[in-house]
């Protein structure tokens, strides 16, 4: 597993280069990096090569605003020339603050939350349908399980037995504001997708063997939507934003992203002065 | 042919169609049966079926939706525009008691925005069905095209025997100097009989379906502008962003002046049987002809026959 922490060394440092000149979505991007650097390395069927083809895998991120996560791996693993990644919200280039299509290997556009387990449940119908065996998954965010439409879409899936459906919860314990706790409670959170017919597994995030462990078991029950919920931490890698309610959207200084580059590789923290902008 | 007769048919023809329904089965009862797996029923879940339809649409299907008319477009409308529209994927929208279609169910069920909320969102089509057979012969096309479309059901039943259907192009029932009346859907019913009745009045009397509300026929529209000294928007509508906007866009686009007599919806309607519906509100053949005249006649309403079926 060592490989996989070299690979999302690689993304967090990524993300964290594109969190200035306009600034990302950091912490939520630093929570989803390993458990899409597991995916895309280790359990899905999906590569450059390979896109056109109706029997490999799908991943769909529903919680778009942590593309950043996403375009850092597809640098990793050849989907994305790395050079492209400086043209972060530029006219000249497609990569903006959210999802889409029109950079190869992105399944649909998302921004807009509560849309990609429909959207994905769509696919996996379709593949029930034609009887094929790629998997599906969509990344949904916690905050994002406040939409309606996310429950409606478990219990469709519950309904279709749609056991080729994987939604994984990044739980990092915070919305856009506030500790999701502190604004609409989600816990128990595994007793809820259980009660909605899900087989559910949660786990450590950050951790490549639990992710390992927890995917290598799929399909989790025969006939069920599968559901995992990583355990995470927001801005995971930086001490001094990480978990905190207060760093969602950041645009830093470029001494500011210089010094958290020092910081992720285990320097120290840093002295951040940039504040974080409210942009919903 | 019946609108379920059609479906079956071109389902059966082509693998890629999948027939979707949020638990309005009304058009649709005969399906589950024979189609199977592609038929999918989602529950009353409008916006999680949109979803899904994009979903199958990228796999290559073509989904048929099934939902009444204010909930496929109003409580999915965001999954319509951002799943459907921004995508352009070839999402069919075929809606459910539209406009006074909706009758005795009160203004939770009138879609009566409908139409400018599905034409303001770019690559979604929209169009409206004069009655069965205009519905019957319109879907083919719109079903074939790589577009979202959205589609205002309607299977009553008419004497009239309709012309080829084009996308984009409006049928021209009649022309006339003094006044044309342009309309669509249920509507043409009695467009028919107000025709007839300022016929009756001595007057030179146009009338068009316009069935391909977007694309419009602007030629169409325009044509009438210029040949009649009255054009009559009529729908059951809100006048706000329905034919009589695309009529006024229309003529702004194009410069032109003409005398629009709108003739829709401010407000909710009252909520009755069909009949009754269109006696209240003002939406007879007579009524119409005759606030068009300005004054009452001696003409007879024929009787309007009640839906066959409400939800």
């Amino acid at each position: 597993m060592n490989d996989l922490k070299d690979i999302a060394f690689k993304v967090r440092q990524h993300i964290i280069r594109m969190s200035t000149d306009g600034g990302c979505f950091v912490g939520a991007s630093l929570s989803a990096a390993d458990l899409i650097v597991y995916l895309y390395t280790k359990f899905l069927n999906i590569n450059k090569d390979n896109l056109d083809d109706p029997n490999r895998d799908y991943l769909f991120l529903s919680k778009g605003h942590d593309v950043p996560a996403l375009y850092g791996t597809f640098a990793e693993i050849c989907l994305l020339e790395p050079e492209r990644l400086k043209n972060h919200l530029s006219v000249n280039d497609h990569i903006y603050w959210h999802p889409n299509t029109k950079i190869p290997g992105i399944e649909f556009h998302s921004g807009s939350l509560g849309h990609l387990p429909s959207v994905a449940l769509g696919v996996a119908l379709d593949i029930k349908m034609r009887g094929g065996n790629n998997r599906v998954i969509c990344i949904i965010g916690d905050g994002e399980l406040n939409e309606g439409s996310c429950w409606e879409a478990v219990l469709v899936a519950n309904a279709h037995k749609l056991d080729n459906l994987i939604f994984v919860i990044d739980r990092n314990q915070f919305q856009a504001n506030m500790a999701t706790e502190d604004l609409i409670p989600l816990e128990p959170l595994h007793d809820k997708f259980t009660a909605f017919g899900a087989a559910v597994k949660r786990i450590d995030g950050h951790s490549f063997e639990a992710l390992d462990e927890a995917f290598s078991a799929y399909p989790f029950q025969q006939g069920k939507l599968n559901v995992v919920i990583a355990d995470t931490v927001r801005g995971k890698g930086l001490p001094s934003i990480q978990a905190r309610a207060d760093r969602w959207f950041c645009n830093f200084t470029h001494d500011e992203v210089e010094s958290l580059l020092k910081e992720l590789g285990g320097e120290e923290t840093t002295e951040l002065t940039s504040e974080t902008l409210v942009v919903r | 042919m019946s609108y379920e007769e059609l479906l079956t048919k071109t389902a059966l023809a082509d693998e890629r169609f999948v027939v979707m329904t949020a638990e309005n089965r009304a058009l649709v009862r005969n399906l589950p049966g024979i189609l199977g797996k592609r038929f999918i029923d989602t529950g009353i879940t409008e916006q999680t079926m949109v979803g899904a339809a994009a979903g199958l649409a990228l796999r290559g299907r073509i989904p048929v939706l099934h939902a009444l008319a204010s909930f496929l477009t109003m409580r999915a409308f965001e999954f319509v525009r951002t799943d459907a529209g921004i995508p352009n994927l070839p999402i069919k929208l075929s809606s459910f008691i539209p406009g006074f279609l909706s009758d005795g169910n009160g203004p939770t069920h009138q879609a009566i925005e409908d139409v400018s909320i599905m034409r303001g969102i770019p690559n979604v089509t929209v169009f409206a069905a004069a009655d069965e057979q205009d519905l019957v012969g319109m879907l083919p096309a719109i079903w074939a095209s790589p577009n979202p479309a959205y589609v205002r059901i309607n299977t009553r039943k008419t004497e009239y025997n309709h012309t080829p259907f084009e996308i984009g192009k409006a049928e021209v029932i009649a022309e006339g100097t003094d006044v044309t009346i342009l309309t669509y859907g249920l509507l043409f019913e009695q467009a028919l009989i107000a025709m007839q009745i300022l016929k009756d009045q001595g007057l030179s009397v146009g009338l068009v379906n316009m069935r391909s509300l977007k694309p419009v026929d602007e030629q169409a529209i325009l044509k009438v502008a210029k040949a009649s000294k009255l054009v009559v928007t009529l729908e059951d509508h809100f006048n706000t962003g329905g034919l009589y906007t695309i009529v006024a866009e229309t003529l702004l686009k194009h410069q032109t002046m003409a005398k629009v007599m709108p003739y829709g919806l401010d407000k909710w309607f009252k909520p009755a049987l069909l009949p009754e519906v269109l006696a209240y509100e003002g939406f007879t053949g007579k009524q119409i002809a005759e606030k068009i005249l300005g004054y009452t006649t001696n003409a007879i309403q024929p009787e309007i026959a009640t839906p066959e079926f409400a939800e």
